[in-house]
């Protein structure tokens, strides 16, 4: 690290990577507008994993875990994170070294500081998806998962495309040498990432928790489930893949309330997997002709 | 060093080089490179020797020895269809064969002009043998789980690695060995360690390999990086006044974890220590890969992190990050430790009616009321000697609270292990909290077994009901499927019984343990009583009891105490083993052999002399009328040493009569009675064991 220098604030840490991506030809798309668990989630990770075509993009995106809400009280716990994205398909032959690359210009320095590479495997049963990586340690604090994807939506990745997710709040608390996320400086001029979140950690954790209308939250999983196959059967299936999503979060806040039992979670899990399961295949049949066109011999 | 030169002349060496490897599968690949290389070479003809195989997390590494320059040439003759046979016959015989038709031979057999091709392989360079091979063993490799990549995989057909393979380095003596896999080629370029030495550099051959990675801050040896972190790992906790704690999978793995294993000491907060010393270790263990340190005995606030570069500020930096880390681990330790004391364990248990323990078998709660109706049946019964079923009873009441617990939630491997604490932190009484610490085991072979009597009932009463009940569901094991761990519980049960020589019939017990629930359907208890009898089986034979023996105490039937049979066994593997028990047998087979050959059917009742016996008749008469019931009385008194001392007492009866008295006289009287009083013989032994089983 270049510890003499000053340490990136939260918001220049972030610009820093969009510089960085942008020059190795990422387009830097902006946070997707809709609630969900992971920047995986993001249309432009799932559904442009699918198919043949080239397809380099970063981009942040909230990510919500109500369960891991500690209504501000934990340093280390946030119902609501940033994740950076980046996906690179075909995934580069030199995918680790530009990410290393990646780390320097926030102010990793691998000679004073002890990245690995540790066996994580990755898999969202929710998606139909799985891949092989790592996650990547740096003094022992897992920093990034790195994957290549193999599967998504039940659907071989044909190319695999490489995933990087750094965790934004972490690499920060890291970079920053702070102890409680809240301590984080978000801007270098004064303002802490406490001063943006803490309230909303409190306020949105209570809400997870104690307030949400449990019937309500039942109800609008039933309306997601019904309007994604709506939307299926109408062969708009990038819509049908946002209402998948949007069931997801819904399952996770009646998770986060303790209304569903251990034998029901199951069939919830496997009716959110049917939706998207289903707008990725909806997908892959909308583009498949225009696909093996461009790409002949592509879906063999 | 001219005599390394000379002999490097055809030392061949191979680098696989890709991205991490996992650590958990580097052992196993070692050895698939080796065993798919000598296969490749023995198909090839070409003999090896010494093959050593190194690996690292980004590479993996053969060096075969001294390989000849050729392989064999080799002549082979195959032979044909018979001439005058069709030239379609003839032409594919040809074509099997890569010979031509003015190539064949005619010879006779069995006379008949046949067609033969003589196949002249000739010796082939061993240099394009490995140029061939080393593709096939990359394509063969069998790792676990293997992944496609990069812009090839846009087919499913394409190379499959373990992680993107990035380069391959062949070289035979000072040669390129020149070969290709799906776009990579093979050259004299490796790369150094992933932040020391980034670039590349340049390996000469199969000696210069480990000196030149070394220089570039890799050890490819991973038997030395394991070396130096078991040292230094010691030495760093030794500095610190402080003992390390042991730990042979952390250092393999840590092995396989880094390029060039630097181990440092690094301190945390001591009020973390008032979190069980198991969760700490387990914490740093697991996620982080650490290793703990004591002091005095007791855990220390201490740990050891091996980390993969010789770091500029000595280390600091990852000291401290590690140590951040583990601070929040251990808070998360502290926050599930402060929140699991809020409850009782008997609330806690409440909870269990909402998780299935099987879909046919009810919940865990419903499990856990069955266990501690037989633990305190057991302790009442006295079957379990000097247990208070009360103890019992609520020791078993309690025994699977802790599953509930947010730290079991997150630490599963503790359960049981935080049942024992949070028992105690409520001011039970020890037995209960040392009964629900303990009433897993024993878990496998070789585990501690239990003997605290509440312990053993509620450990007894917990494998009973599982074996038990899922017999009665007719979830059985089969073959090499046993989804509920079956043999294990039975295998556990055996042990309870054996170490704390607990005795009860089987009979009884499995038929109360089944009787706690109201079963589907009428079950036979034989089916469960049979298979607790073939893993004693099995458990004894791997004890080194010989397995006929076993058969011979077994073949008596009608005994239903595990603890007893055990007993019988042992004393007659004792006497088996002595001259008298040997010379016994010999007699029995001689006896049992001459009654099978005469067809003999004893006519039951006393046998009367109508003739004046022998000497040796007689003596086998009378030593049999005193070491029969001598027997019988010992069995029943379970003394079976005096049990075999009185078959003993019939060895030297026995041998005399056979070398003195002819059995098949012509008097027909003479020979029948002579017939019964073998049989006799026989009957007497059979009291013991079944003879007939015994081999030798």
């Amino acid at each position: 690290m270049s510890d003499k220098a000053e340490p990136l604030s939260f918001q220049d840490m972030i610009l820093t990577l969009h510089n960085f991506w942008s020059t190795k030809g990422c387009l830097i798309l902006q946070p997707y507008d809709m609630r969900m668990g992971a920047g995986t989630f993001h249309p432009a990770t799932t559904l442009r994993a699918l198919g043949p075509e080239p397809w380099n993009a970063a981009f942040v995106q909230p990510s919500r875990r109500p369960t891991d809400g500690r209504y501000g009280e934990n340093p280390n716990r946030l119902q609501h994170y940033y994740q950076y994205q980046v996906i690179l398909k075909p995934s580069p032959p030199d995918l680790q070294e530009l990410y290393l690359e990646s780390l320097a210009t926030i102010g990793i320095d691998p000679l004073v500081h002890d990245i690995r590479f540790v066996e994580d495997d990755w898999e969202s049963p929710t998606l139909g998806a799985w891949g092989l990586g790592w996650e990547v340690w740096c003094d022992g604090m897992e920093v990034t998962q790195f994957t290549y994807f193999q599967q998504m939506g039940g659907f071989d990745c044909k190319p695999v495309a490489g995933e990087l997710t750094y965790g934004l709040e972490r690499l920060a608390m890291y970079i920053q040498g702070v102890d409680n996320v809240y301590d984080l400086q978000f801007n270098g001029q004064g303002t802490s990432y406490g001063d943006v979140f803490l309230e909303n950690e409190r306020q949105m954790s209570k809400w997870n928790f104690e307030v949400a209308d449990t019937d309500a939250l039942f109800d609008l999983f039933g309306k997601a489930e019904a309007e994604c196959r709506n939307c299926l059967a109408n062969d708009v299936p990038i819509a049908g893949y946002e209402q998948a999503v949007e069931a997801s979060h819904i399952f996770n806040l009646l998770q986060a309330r303790g209304v569903i039992s251990v034998q029901e979670r199951a069939s919830y899990l496997g009716r959110v997997r049917d939706l998207a399961r289903g707008a990725c295949e909806a997908y892959m049949a909308k583009y498949e002709a225009e696909w093996e066109d461009k790409f002949p011999g592509w879906s063999k | 060093m001219t005599a390394d030169v000379i002999q490097s002349k055809n030392d061949f060496l191979l680098e696989l080089r890709c991205e991490e490897i996992p650590a958990r599968m580097q052992a196993g690949a070692r050895g698939d490179l080796e065993k798919l290389f000598r296969a490749q070479m023995k198909d090839a003809g070409v003999a090896i020797g010494e093959v050593t195989i190194w690996s690292t997390p980004r590479r993996l590494a053969l060096i075969a020895r001294q390989l000849p320059p050729q392989t064999e040439a080799v002549s082979l003759e195959a032979k044909g269809p018979p001439e005058g046979a069709p030239d379609q016959a003839v032409d594919g015989f040809c074509r099997k064969n890569g010979v031509t038709r003015d190539q064949l031979e005619l010879r006779e057999v069995k006379g008949r002009q046949t067609w033969f091709a003589v196949i002249e392989k000739p010796g082939r360079a061993v240099k394009d043998v490995l140029a061939q091979a080393i593709p096939a063993i990359v394509r063969a490799f069998p790792w676990p789980k293997s992944q496609r990549w990069g812009a090839a995989s846009i087919s499913t057909e394409s190379l499959r690695w373990v992680r993107p393979l990035s380069g391959i380095v062949a070289i035979l003596g000072e040669e390129l060995v020149e070969c290709e896999v799906d776009g990579i080629t093979s050259g004299y370029s490796t790369k150094g360690h992933r932040f020391h030495h980034p670039g590349e550099i340049t390996i000469g051959g199969a000696n210069d390999y480990a000196d030149k990675l070394r220089a570039c801050h890799v050890l490819v040896d991973h038997a030395k990086r394991q070396d130096i972190i078991r040292s230094k790992a010691k030495e760093a906790a030794s500095d610190a006044g402080l003992t390390l704690v042991e730990d042979e999978g952390l250092v393999i793995e840590n092995a396989g974890l880094t390029e060039w294993p630097v181990p440092l000491l690094g301190r945390f907060d001591e009020a973390f220590l008032e979190v069980p010393p198991e969760v700490i270790q387990l914490t740093a263990r697991v996620n982080q890969k650490y290793f703990v340190c004591e002091q005095g005995g007791k855990l220390a606030n201490a740990f050891v992190c091996t980390a993969n570069i010789e770091a500029a500020d000595g280390g600091e930096a990852i000291v401290a990050g590690n140590r951040k880390v583990l601070a929040a681990r251990l808070s998360d330790a502290r926050f599930f430790w402060d929140q699991d004391l809020k409850t009782s364990l008997a609330d806690q248990a409440k909870k269990l009616e909402r998780i299935t323990f099987h879909e046919k078998l009810g919940t865990v709660a419903d499990k856990v009321e069955r266990v501690a109706k037989l633990a305190e049946w057991l302790a009442t019964k006295n079957v379990v000697p000097n247990c208070d079923p009360k103890l019992a009873r609520q020791a078993a009441e309690l025994c699977k609270a802790d599953l509930v617990t947010e730290m079991v939630g997150e630490f599963p491997e503790l359960q049981g292990l935080m049942g024992g604490y949070y028992t105690r932190a409520e001011g039970l009484p020890d037995e209960v909290a040392d009964a629900i610490r303990d009433h897993y085991k024993p878990v496998g072979q070789g585990d501690e077994v239990p003997t605290a009597p509440v312990t053993v009932a509620v450990s007894l009463a917990d494998k009973l009901d599982t074996l038990c009940q899922f017999f009665a569901e007719g979830l059985l094991p089969t073959g090499s499927k046993d989804p509920f761990a079956l043999r294990r519980a039975a295998i556990g049960i055996l042990d309870l019984l054996v170490r704390n020589d607990v005795r009860f019939e089987m009979t009884a017990v499995v038929h109360e343990t089944m009787g706690l629930r109201t079963l589907p359907a009428p079950v036979t208890i034989e089916i469960a009583r049979q298979f607790l009898v073939d893993r004693l089986k099995v458990q004894q034979k791997e004890a080194g009891v010989r397995h006929d023996l076993i058969d011979a105490v077994f073949a008596l039937g009608g005994e239903d105490d595990l603890v007893r049979l055990l007993a019988r066994v042992h004393a007659l593997q004792d006497f088996i083993g002595t001259e008298d028990g040997t010379n016994l047998l010999s007699g029995y087979k001689r006896a049992a052999n001459i009654l099978k050959k005469e067809d003999f059917t004893a006519q039951g009742g006393e046998i009367s002399l109508s003739y004046t016996p022998e000497p040796a008749e007689k003596a086998l008469f009378d030593a049999l009328a005193i070491a029969g019931p001598k027997a019988t009385e010992a069995v029943k008194a379970e003394d079976f040493a005096a049990a075999m001392a009185a078959l003993a007492s019939l060895r030297g009866p026995i041998d005399a009569f056979f070398d003195n008295v002819t059995v098949n006289d012509p008097d027909g009287g003479k020979r029948s009675a002579r017939l019964e009083l073998l049989d006799a013989f026989r009957v007497a032994v059979h009291g013991v064991a079944d003879f007939s089983k015994i081999e030798g």
